[in-house]
């Protein structure tokens, strides 16, 4: 295979590397989303002036997610180790790195979400209104579904982003593929360990940002297209 | 009152018998104090089973009015009551509740792009609460009623303007509305399909006796479907009652020139501008003659000659149809008519037609 010019050792780390890169980007995604999505939908319908107007509210949970969004990845992963070990009960290892890694990334997903619910034409929300929907139905039925290509391209850009932020969860001994270049690559001066971790790392964004278009595409059903699909 | 025969198509015998489908009393609205009200003590009722038409200028107010009625804005003053329900009164689930007896729709037709059609119409019985079985056998009626039986399965995207439209009303007729809110329901649209969406409004208003008030700015729909009409200007309602009336007789100088497009109330400025106050020693009077129903098929100018040596002078002039009814204005100038205006307009009232002296023109040489 096409790891064949690494010694087997390496291989075998390059495959363990790999694993822990993608439990950390699945596991982290996951929570993410489902933290973030809700944490998205506050924040649009808190705004004052739409279904469900709380501005003070929205205030201080926008004013929250902005505070963890301007915390440097490197620096999270250091305050909130005590938080880490009451979630997980060790502060090091990948599934420790899971926590700074979900808690960094949801308000980056939880903005992109709520810029694509803003974009729901009024128009829509108010057709929903007069036939009697609630603002939950609402979100269910109408924001979500239509904000849901926008959405898609927003957990794309939160994948990638996950996996950049993963190359530094060996800071707190989480592993995956960054921890392993600095080790190898870097410190012990194998820069064709750096190549692969890095040419790993390049194919899975790409292989992240091309399903995600997709992705995106398939749920878009704003633009009239052939009918071939269906 | 009006002293014009009722047609029979906008007036059935037992409309006063009925219970007002919406009553506005003492409406008012203000978003800005600083800007002033937007609706200005307003006061209104709609019978059952009528089309009401409410017309004015764009920013006059009319659609924060129909707003009013389903209350997705809050009256500042006043109530409105639909079905003898004061829908001012309500909040939460009974106002959701009361919202569903009342169908509205859209000039952008506000389609959910991620909905089929079906889906589309489906989604206020959703909301309702009906069960999934329910809900498929409502929707084939509801797309046979508008003429998209066979787009069921398309987005909106893949639609016309025209085909969006009837989408949106079936979803307002989803829940089995007593009311339909139009809110510049055919403005997006080209006239042949404004023509065919009015045309399916009137279908669905006469087999389901749907009341039905629509909101234009556009006269001509007024003119081809509304029973009943109110000029809205400046958030103020400066004239209201039976369309052909309304436009047969506008009160208000604003409703008037807001009129002219239509009905040939006034005249064209050359005309205009020749006409005198007082007639003089080498002057033609003017005479405004409206015609409606049967009368508009009298020979007038041919029955003035023959009885007053005068020679009428068409200056300007116009015949249209309100609903079924004929409507037409004729401004004519009289030769050698001043010493006999008086018998002549006698002479006309006797006949049933509504003729005003509007001024004097001078002869010309
Ligand atoms: N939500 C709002 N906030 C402030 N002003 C508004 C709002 N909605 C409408 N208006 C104002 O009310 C006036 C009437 O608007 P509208 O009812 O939309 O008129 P129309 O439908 O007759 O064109 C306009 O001057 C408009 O700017
Ligand atoms: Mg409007």
């Amino acid at each position: 295979m096409f790891l064949g010019f690494l010694s087997p050792a390496l291989a075998s780390l390059l495959l363990d590397s790999l694993t822990q890169t993608a439990v950390m980007v699945s596991v982290s995604a996951v929570l993410a989303l489902v933290l973030g999505l809700p944490l998205g939908v506050l924040l649009v319908v808190t705004t004052p002036g739409h279904i469900f107007a709380r501005p003070l509210l929205n205030r201080v949970v926008g004013t929250f997610v902005n505070l963890i969004r301007s915390t440097p990845f490197i620096i999270m992963m250091v305050a909130i180790i005590p938080l880490t070990r009451l979630l997980v009960g060790t502060s090091v290892g990948t599934s420790a790195a899971i926590v700074p890694l979900t808690v960094a990334i949801t308000p980056l997903f939880a903005r992109l979400a709520e810029t694509a619910m803003r974009e729901v034409d009024r128009g829509l929300i108010e057709a929903a209104e007069a036939i009697g929907a609630t603002p939950f139905q609402i979100i269910v039925k109408v924001i979500i579904p239509e904000a849901l290509p926008g959405i898609v391209a927003g957990v794309t850009v939160t994948l990638v982003s996950l996996v950049g932020y993963s190359t530094m969860a060996g800071t707190v001994g989480g592993g995956g593929l960054g921890d392993l270049g600095i080790r190898y690559g870097y410190q012990r001066f194998m820069p064709e360990v750096m190549l692969v971790v890095v040419a790993i790392l390049v194919v899975l964004v790409q292989v992240i940002q091309l399903a995600g278009d997709r992705a995106a595409f398939a749920v878009n059903h704003r633009l009239a297209r052939r009918r071939n699909s269906r | 009152m009006n002293a014009l025969p009722q047609s029979a198509d906008f007036a059935p015998p037992e409309a006063a018998a009925k219970a007002p489908a919406i009553r506005l009393e003492r409406l008012g609205k203000t978003f800005d104090p600083a800007v002033g009200p937007v609706l200005d003590d307003i006061s209104l009722t709609v019978g059952q089973g009528d089309i009401y038409g409410i017309i004015g200028r764009s920013g006059a107010g009319k659609s924060t009015l129909v707003r009013c009625i389903n209350r997705l804005e809050r009256p500042t003053t006043g109530r409105v009551l639909v079905a003898d329900r004061d829908i001012t009164a309500l909040a939460g689930a009974e106002l959701r509740s009361a919202r569903r007896d009342i169908g509205m729709i859209f000039q952008h037709f506000n389609l959910l792009s991620s909905r089929t059609v079906a889906g589309n119409v489906a989604l206020p019985l959703e909301v309702a609460g009906l069960s999934r079985a329910e809900i498929a056998g409502r929707i084939p009626p509801l797309l046979d009623l508008v003429g998209l039986a066979d787009k069921a399965a398309s987005y909106p995207s893949e639609l016309s303007g025209g085909q969006k439209q009837r989408v949106g009303i079936a979803r307002a007729l989803a829940t089995n509305p007593s009311v339909l809110l139009c809110d510049e329901a055919t403005s997006a649209l080209d006239p042949e399909t404004t023509e065919q969406i009015l045309s399916l409004l009137r279908d669905i208003n006469r087999r389901l006796g749907l009341t039905i008030v629509l909101i234009t700015h556009e006269m001509q729909v007024v003119r081809d479907i509304a029973s009943h009409v109110a000029v809205l200007e400046r958030g103020r309602l400066i004239e209201e009652g039976v369309t052909f009336d309304v436009l047969a007789f506008p009160k208000s100088a604003v409703a008037r020139s807001f009129l002219s497009g239509l009905v040939a109330h006034e005249l064209p400025p050359p005309v205009e501008r020749r006409l005198r106050a007082a007639p003089g020693p080498d002057t033609d009077p003017v005479l405004r003659i409206v015609f409606s129903g049967d009368y508009a098929h009298q020979p007038v100018i041919a029955d003035l000659i023959h009885r007053f040596p005068v020679e009428p002078n068409i200056l300007f002039g116009r015949i249209d149809y309100v609903g079924d009814r004929p409507l037409g204005v004729l401004t004519l100038a009289l030769g050698n008519g001043e010493a006999h205006l008086s018998a002549i307009v006698g002479h006309l009232a006797a006949l049933g037609l509504h003729a005003e002296v509007i001024g004097h023109v001078s002869r010309l040489p």
